[in-house]
């Protein structure tokens, strides 16, 4: 084997926690040569972060880990921290999956990027600063000397993780580790860093781990694959012959769920149910007392865009193009101008007290499944909450009737119900955010990214269930996500949108095979380059 | 920034004006006057003293008085410390005051930030089990026992400390005070420097500087302490303010002549100039180190801009 990296052999690691002790890997043999990208995918909870945490001696403090880490001779495992220092950071680097949060807030980067160097080089803060700056250069961070003294909270999330990469790479290592490194960022911006990611590796001649759970990045950057699950590698191998042949039946599951299927449009005749004409929303930045004029910020800028019955319509963009906001302004959750017509009757101008009605019929689906439900009440209690405002007169009992059948019709079993909503998985979750949804027997619901947070496998279980859901009930769907293939799967009305404007629309055929506008070109490149 | 600090300053008149005004006639809502005593003065002397005062013109008056004296800076004459203005009482007690609270604070956010780190660094080991155990003792003992019990062992028993007095400010006079003051201040630090530095470290900023291989110095000083110090500002300016305008309790008992017995006896005598004097200086320093803190804000953290 060519210039052997990394080579873990038998690595095991355990947590001990009030509970007792849990296994998080159990014996996992992995290599990684010089030049070589490798990747280890596998859902949340397989084992795949924390193997590498071990290796860089980063696991939590009740975390210990067993086995060999073989660096070049060194076995990484049971060397001193202070000899660990030497080597991560200058040989063997990471860069992590948040990069809003992995940065120090309170340093400029430059002196986050001067501080390593001139540890791990021993060189003066003149010199290193020259270095910083280069590297900044490198990873392709326009004006790179003035960058040096913003701040992370000035930078946007792909800068961000443009100056960790800088970071790790600063001191020239061998080995670059990278954990789900674009998950975080929009489409557009991931394609970019995973091009940068792969052109620095072929130029500085390193070794890749690459962590993710996302097959299109496996499919992209790496030479060979493990797939790992619970703990444990079940598979691995180049990755074409992987793609092509997977012998695990788990790799198969995986791969295999990719969503599929298409939607049948509705006939065009079908019922206007939501329709906003020149919708516009501004916010406001800034102003008040003594600070003068705010500034206006478009967030959606005459838009406009139809909803009938039984129709599902994707919007898709990066963040901030606007897509969350039109939808949130269509329901009235937020002040926009324009007409908004629900069921042909024009609600633009209804208030609050005239709106509660509608509300029933207007539901929304919000993306984090861990956030959007109140943890102190049980799921139940979330399930029923919105029958206590729209139908007031109904007994304990028949609401309590109500939330098991709803927990039955997005499939969860109903002796659930007395849960907390932290006893359930992402997956579960938000099928509890969809049965409150569904629950007061909604004309429309706006699915805000509900399947961004999730693994894939569990991704196509709710695609699937949104679509039952859609038919049993004769649902319009307005679908927000920026994960094409989702869409693509759910939709048979795309709209584009960019910088608070709608780019292009149209169905998804001519919307994702033919795009017309540059940018659908490369939000589609982003998303399904091979 | 210096438009921001002149804005917090031109804020703080309304403020200021508004407790003055809040206070002066809540304090005259309150049955009884300074001259209404148990056994009662000769009603012709009580007339003179309130005419002098103007005690006997409408209350619209009297606060108008007031209003124009504080203006001009002067609190007023004391009306149960006839020989002494309110100015003169200040000016004497308050020194003493500022010297043992801002000496208690300095030293309970030094030591209580050690012991806060050391505890977080060692989190669940028995080293953060004895800061935990310090802290919930000093916080739940009342000055009220940790003062006598210091008076009978440094200064009854060892014979080490004074039992009291000020001693024209000799340093062994202030030990005990300074240590009744401190001890609850130290828990709470302590406490809060702990939590604050544990969720520091856990944060992914840290993780990632250790991923560097920087030394343990970099990442805990440089690195997970600045971001743990902003809880710790922001506690330390209210209970700034309250300490340097003294304690009643640890004033009485080790008999210091500071301002903190003023509030409470002032109130009960319906000593009215002394209890509004107390309240304009402690708003003062309220607003003030509330300012500093907001300040301080702006140059641990980045993030907070007041351009």
């Amino acid at each position: 084997m060519a210039d052997m990296l990394l080579e873990l052999k038998d690595v095991r690691v355990r947590f001990d926690t009030i509970d007792g002790t849990v296994n998080a890997v159990n014996g996992v043999g992995l290599h990684v040569a010089a030049g070589e990208t490798v990747a280890i995918v596998g859902e949340s909870g397989s084992g795949k972060s924390q193997l590498m945490m071990a290796t860089m001696g980063l696991l939590a403090s009740n975390g210990h880990a067993s086995g060999t880490a073989d660096y070049r001779g060194t076995n990484l495992l049971n060397i001193s921290k202070g000899e660990l220092n030497t080597i991560r950071g200058r040989k063997i680097t990471m860069i992590f999956q948040e990069p809003m949060t992995s940065l120090d807030p309170l340093f400029t980067i430059g002196a986050q990027l001067i501080e390593p160097i001139m540890h791990h080089q021993k060189i003066g803060a003149a010199e290193a600063h020259v270095r910083a700056v280069a590297m900044l250069k490198l990873v392709s961070i326009p004006e790179p000397e003035r960058r040096m003294g913003s701040y992370p909270h000035e930078m946007s999330g792909g800068q961000r993780q443009r100056v960790m990469i800088a970071m790790a790479l600063a001191n020239d290592p061998d080995l670059l580790i990278a954990d789900e490194p674009t998950t975080a960022l929009d489409v557009t911006i991931q394609a970019e860093i995973l091009e940068l990611m792969a052109s620095l590796q072929k130029r500085l001649g390193m070794g890749m781990i690459f962590i993710t759970h996302d097959l299109n990045i496996v499919r992209r950057i790496a030479h060979r694959v493990y797939v790992m699950r619970q703990g444990e590698v079940v598979e691995e191998g180049e990755t074409k012959a992987l793609f092509a042949n997977p012998k695990h039946e788990y790799t198969r599951a995986l791969l295999a769920s990719e969503p599929t299927g298409r939607k049948a449009p509705v006939s065009p005749n079908a019922p206007k149910i939501l329709d906003g004409t020149d919708l516009r929303v501004n916010f406001k930045i800034g102003g008040g007392f003594l600070s003068g004029e705010p500034i206006v910020l478009r967030a959606v800028d005459r838009v406009s865009l139809t909803l009938r019955r039984g129709q599902t319509v994707g919007i898709v963009g990066e963040s901030g193009s606007g897509k969350s906001t039109i939808a949130r302004a269509l329901l009235r959750l937020i002040p926009s101008e324009g007409a908004i017509s629900f069921e042909g009757r024009s609600i633009a101008g209804l208030d609050r007290h005239q709106m509660r009605p509608l509300r029933r019929q207007l539901q929304i689906v919000l993306q984090d499944p861990f956030g959007s439900l109140s943890p102190r009440m049980t799921a139940g209690h979330i399930v029923t909450e919105g029958l206590l405002v729209h139908e007031p007169s109904i007994s304990r009992q028949q609401r309590d009737r109500r939330a098991a059948q709803a927990l039955e019709e997005v499939q969860l079993d109903p002796n659930l119900r007395n849960r907390y909503p932290h006893e359930f998985s992402g997956g579960q979750r938000q099928r509890i955010a969809i049965a409150r949804a569904i629950i007061l027997k909604p004309k429309v619901v706006v699915l805000d990214e509900p399947t961004s947070a999730l693994d894939r496998q569990v991704q196509k279980q709710i695609v699937d269930l949104l679509r039952d859901l859609q038919t049993a009930n004769d649902l319009s769907y307005l679908f927000i996500s920026h994960d094409l293939a989702v869409v693509r799967a759910m939709a048979d009305h795309i709209i584009v949108m960019k910088d608070g404007r709608m780019v292009e629309q149209g169905s998804p055929d001519e919307v994702l095979d033919n795009p017309r506008e540059d940018y659908t070109r490369k939000l589609m490149k982003a998303a399904f380059a091979e | 920034m210096l438009r921001y600090v002149l804005k917090r300053f031109l804020t703080a008149i309304p403020t200021l004006f508004l407790i003055v005004t809040i206070s002066f006639f809540l304090m005259r809502v309150a049955p009884g006057g300074p001259f209404n005593q148990e056994k009662g003065l000769n009603p012709v002397i009580k007339a003179n003293l309130e005419r002098q005062f103007h005690l006997d013109e409408p209350l619209v008056m009297q606060y108008l008085y007031y209003l124009n004296d504080l203006l001009h800076g002067n609190l007023g004459p004391s009306y149960n410390l006839p020989e002494f203005t309110v100015n003169e009482l200040f000016a004497k007690g308050l020194p003493i005051s500022i010297q043992l609270g801002a000496t208690a604070l300095f030293l309970a956010l030094v030591f209580g930030s050690l012991m806060g780190i050391a505890a977080a660094l060692r989190q669940n080991k028995s080293a953060d089990y004895a800061v935990i155990a310090t802290a919930t003792a000093g916080s739940t003992i009342p000055s009220f026992v940790i003062a006598p019990l210091i008076q009978l062992a440094f200064g009854l028993g060892l014979k080490w400390l004074p039992v009291g007095g000020w001693g024209d400010g000799a340093f062994i006079n202030k030990v005990g005070p300074v240590l009744t003051l401190m001890l609850p201040q130290l828990a709470i630090v302590a406490r809060l420097m702990r939590g604050s530095m544990i969720e520091s470290l856990r944060s992914h900023h840290i993780r990632t500087v250790r991923a560097l291989g920087l030394s343990d110095y970099a990442v805990i000083i440089r690195h997970a302490l600045r971001g743990a110090l902003l809880p710790i500002i922001s506690y330390a300016g209210p209970a700034a303010a309250a300490l340097i305008t003294g304690s009643i309790i640890v004033e009485t008992i080790f008999a210091i002549p500071g301002v903190g017995r003023y509030f409470v006896e002032a109130a009960l005598n319906r000593d009215y100039t002394l209890v509004m004097g107390t309240v304009v200086v402690i708003a003062i320093f309220t607003i003030l180190f509330n300012l500093i803190v907001d300040l301080l804000y702006a140059v641990v953290d980045p993030r907070v801009s007041y351009d």
